[in-house]
């Protein structure tokens, strides 16, 4: 009698067994596994419908068929536009690697006045200048910074304390910006300092170029102290005064704070997230402490092993939750870029979570005397005598010799985490990364073996977390899917 | 617009010898004369005539009395009171048809460009018919033209517009030479666009601010070509916006509120902003109760009332997603509150009602309103909102 027609005449799922589009899986606790497919999106099944879905057995109209047909696990009869859906949420996860070289980091000066003991580079009396970048090594790295095709450069100066060597980040700016008169790329700088020496004369610079300010705040007063020594033991106060100089005279958003874990932050967590909201920051990043530089030198790195940092993590981020529960917008800044992966069809320009390697392609490190470095890690490393990830000079290479250098290319090769024996088969590989630098400084292997690797049984556990709290509670996952949006 | 077909025009022996005409109506008695030849005058107040215009319109029983008899003449019935300077019409003596094209002191006029269609949505409010009207493009591209250059906004509605292929650029081409400062918003279902071709032709317009506005209804496809009864559609519509955006045309996603996929809507909020995550707006619509959807009255309506959590999900990914997002034809009371800054006021004022209740709600201009068809189906959580003392 109708016109119209029931439901029923335009679902064709049904008419022949369904095609499995890439998909991964893992147990997350008990009955619940995690299936993900090829670009993260994910979703939890009890066992007994995870293996009726592996074994082509899972019948049209099931609740679950209809969750996993959404999310492109698998596509029938009815339908294959999954598959172009599917191919360009692959390459808008790829996208950003067709951009190169975004991060140019310039070593002004190893000089610093602090003597932090986690330090991860080689530092030096602060009157000593044979350890600051000069003009013509700086004018030779910025024939490499613009010789990267990426839209967008982020020139980085980091020390030692950068500040110390005002003359040389003057000429670095004016002449990158002379340049870029022609080449019209998005450029952008920091300046990674501690803040303790900052003079008005710094601010009207900074000012005058729109120069980010990116500092190191560690926690409340005698945690900062301890892990940052200075003469006159007052880094914490010094850093505090100079975020508000900088916030006032640069704007509010151009200043951030990093903080670096040391075994005596591990019962503090809270104390540290506190003293970054009473800074009225955005959030904070709970960073692991890597393994290079003096870190491993002072035994601050063996002091304490990965099951004690993740206590310290979780229990920082669900802090940090139910700061958001009682209306706080503040973010932990790791879980938000792994939830950028998992929430969002987008990518993290994070370095340690790109696959392939950020190594040379996510940033470049140009050493005070113009050595250049795959990342900050291998220059670290370097100062450590291991010159693995030294790819050259800018004194003596060109830019074609440093890029496609074995020495870079080798690296990058072996850390498709898609091909990787591990990752391959991980149900976690949509949200890592691949760090053969970091593999190479604990395993001797670029791939390192994962069962054994801190960097896998980290973020392993991290995915887990996050996704546990978000099959755990609506709420949660609504404040995650805003960090993940916000990043 | 309205699209006003009046049959109780008397047009005068001129006007029939003059045939058919698409005019734009003048009520300046000082109009310059090198534009009366062009344009109707159209008399409201007893005027005296003023020489030089082609046509003569006034209302029935008002000047038209004293019309000259050698100037094409129409009389009008008193329900196009409402004409004014700048309005353009079409006037069919022969058949004693007049049709407002184009209102210049309505801030959206839209043009249906045909009724064919190759949907068959459940409620579609403009249920199409296989006709050949072809006519109706000539029509358009003649008012085109005449049309007030100042206009905010005009809109291709149908049936689906792209059916007309090629004539459907050269309509576009035309709104873009003629009203270089006008938006375009056109409805269409998408599904022409999934041939890659067509649109590249559509961006080749370079149209310098269109908007193409395709509706999507679920994240599973069966469930989408239930509700447009076309088997198919879904994955053309999607191929069809990605070619779209693909070529830089804007897109905006219409969601329709409806018992079918109410339940799913958090889902197709997810789908999309994973998947469409580069769509320019996406618009809930809450169901105009006209055309099919009073036939399929049963198995579309659903109180919202019983929807809210699903609207607020789904609200909450989209926006969280960076997604513009609004809810248009929803009342305020029967929405979540805190979705109340995302509700428009979208019911076109000729369509739009109150209730009597709605006096005593503090609201009420914030609030889309009824469509004037809603009829019976009226929430259960329709209640003023007082104001809550500051």
């Amino acid at each position: 009698m109708s016109r119209f027609r029931e439901p029923e005449y335009y679902d064709a799922s049904a008419e022949a067994l369904y095609t499995m589009l890439p998909w991964r899986f893992a147990r997350l606790r008990d009955d619940t596994y995690v299936l993900t497919n090829m670009v993260g999106e994910y979703l939890t099944l009890p066992r007994s419908e995870l293996e009726s879905f592996a074994t082509g057995a899972l019948p049209a109209g099931h609740p679950a068929y209809n969750e996993l047909k959404s999310r492109h696990f698998l596509f029938d009869d009815d339908t294959n536009v999954a598959i172009d859906l599917l191919a360009l949420k692959t390459r808008t996860k790829l996208a950003p690697l067709a951009n190169f070289t975004g991060l140019h980091i310039f070593v002004a000066t190893l000089r610093c006045e602090h003597s932090c003991p986690y330090c991860q580079v080689s530092r030096a009396n602060d009157d000593r200048t044979e350890f600051d970048m000069s003009e013509a090594t700086a004018r030779m790295a910025l024939d490499l910074v613009f010789k990267s095709p990426s839209p967008a450069i982020k020139i980085e100066f980091q020390g030692g304390e950068p500040l110390l060597n005002l003359p040389l980040l003057r000429f670095v700016v004016s002449e990158a910006k002379k340049r870029n008169d022609a080449e019209g790329r998005d450029l952008a700088f920091v300046i990674a300092t501690n803040l303790a020496m900052l003079t008005e004369e710094h601010l009207e610079f900074a000012r005058e170029h729109d120069i980010l300010i990116s500092t190191s705040l560690d926690g409340p007063a005698d945690l900062h102290n301890r892990n940052r020594p200075r003469p006159g033991q007052d880094s914490h106060q010094r850093a505090i005064d100079g975020i508000k100089r900088a916030r006032a005279a640069l704007g509010f958003h151009r200043v951030g704070a990093l903080m670096t874990t040391t075994s005596a932050s591990l019962t503090r967590v809270k104390d540290i997230i506190d003293e970054y909201v009473r800074m009225d920051f955005g959030g904070i990043f709970l960073r692991p402490l890597s393994p290079y530089g003096f870190a491993i030198k002072t035994k601050f790195y063996q002091s304490y092993d990965q099951r004690r940092w993740l206590e310290f993590y979780f229990e920082g981020l669900d802090y940090i939750i139910e700061l958001n529960r009682r209306g706080l917008d503040f973010i932990e800044h790791y879980a938000a870029m792994v939830l950028k992966k998992m929430l969002t069809p987008l990518q993290t320009s994070y370095v340690d979570l790109m696959t392939p390697a950020g190594i040379g392609i996510g940033a470049l490190v140009y050493n005070y005397d113009g050595t250049v470095y795959a990342s900050d890690e291998s220059r670290m490393l370097a100062e450590m005598g291991d010159q693995t990830f030294a790819l050259g000079n800018v004194h003596k290479n060109s830019y074609e010799e440093i890029i496609l250098s074995d020495k870079l290319l080798d690296p990058i090769e072996q850390s498709f985490a898609a091909s990787s024996p591990g990752c391959a088969w991980c149900a976690f590989e949509p949200y890592c990364g691949s760090d053969p630098v970091f593999h190479h400084a604990t395993q001797g292997d670029f791939l390192g073996k994962k069962p054994l690797s801190a960097f896998c049984t980290r973020n392993m556990a991290v995915f887990r977390g996050l996704i546990e709290r978000m099959e755990a509670d609506e709420e949660v996952c609504a404040i995650f899917e805003r960090w993940a949006n916000l990043i | 617009m309205i699209p006003l077909r009046a049959r109780s025009v008397i047009f005068n022996e001129a006007a029939v010898a003059a045939g058919p005409r698409i005019i734009r109506l003048s009520t300046n008695t000082e109009r310059p004369s090198p534009l009366r030849s062009n344009e109707a005058f159209f008399a409201r107040f007893r005027d005296p005539w003023p020489d030089g215009f082609s046509w003569y319109v006034a209302l029935a029983g008002d000047s038209a009395i004293e019309m000259p008899p050698e100037i094409p003449g129409a009389a009008l019935p008193a329900e196009f009171a409402y004409l004014g300077d700048g309005d353009v019409i079409s006037l069919e003596p022969s058949a004693g048809i007049v049709r407002v094209l184009f209102r210049k002191s309505s801030s959206y006029n839209h043009f249906l460009l045909t009724e064919r269609c190759n949907n068959s949505c459940l409620m579609c409010s403009q249920p199409p018919r296989a006709v050949q009207d072809g006519w109706i493009v000539d029509e358009i591209l003649e008012a085109l033209p005449l049309i007030d250059r100042s206009a905010a906004e005009i809109g291709f509605t149908g049936g689906e517009p792209t059916l007309l292929g090629d004539r459907f650029i050269e309509l576009v081409r035309a709104t873009e030479s003629y009203l270089p400062n006008t938006a375009l918003h056109i409805l269409s279902n998408g599904r022409s666009f999934a041939k890659d071709g067509f649109a590249a032709l559509l961006a080749a317009v370079r149209h310098h601010d269109l908007m193409i506005g395709i509706p999507l209804y679920s994240d599973l496809p069966h469930e989408h070509d239930y509700v447009v009864q076309a088997d198919g559609a879904f994955d053309e519509t999607i191929r069809g916006i990605l070619n779209l955006k693909q070529h830089h045309v804007r897109v905006e996603l219409r969601v329709v509120l409806q018992r079918p996929t109410t339940k799913r809507l958090p889902d197709l909020a997810r789908f999309i902003a994973r998947n469409l995550l580069f769509v320019d707006h996406v618009a809930l619509m809450a169901l105009e109760i006209t055309g099919f959807a009073k036939a399929n009255l049963d198995r579309l309506w659903i109180d919202p009332m019983e929807y809210g959590r699903e609207l607020q999900s789904a609200v909450g990914v989209l926006s969280r997603a960076g997604i513009r997002t609004s809810i248009y034809n929803s009342q305020l009371c029967v929405l979540p509150k805190d979705l109340h800054h995302f509700a428009r006021r979208s019911i076109s004022d000729w369509k739009q009602q109150y209730l009597p209740v709605c006096d005593q709600c503090s609201a009420r201009e914030r609030c889309a309103g009824f469509f004037e068809t809603s009829g019976t189906k009226i929430s259960q959580g329709i209640a003023p909102i007082i104001a809550e003392a500051a």
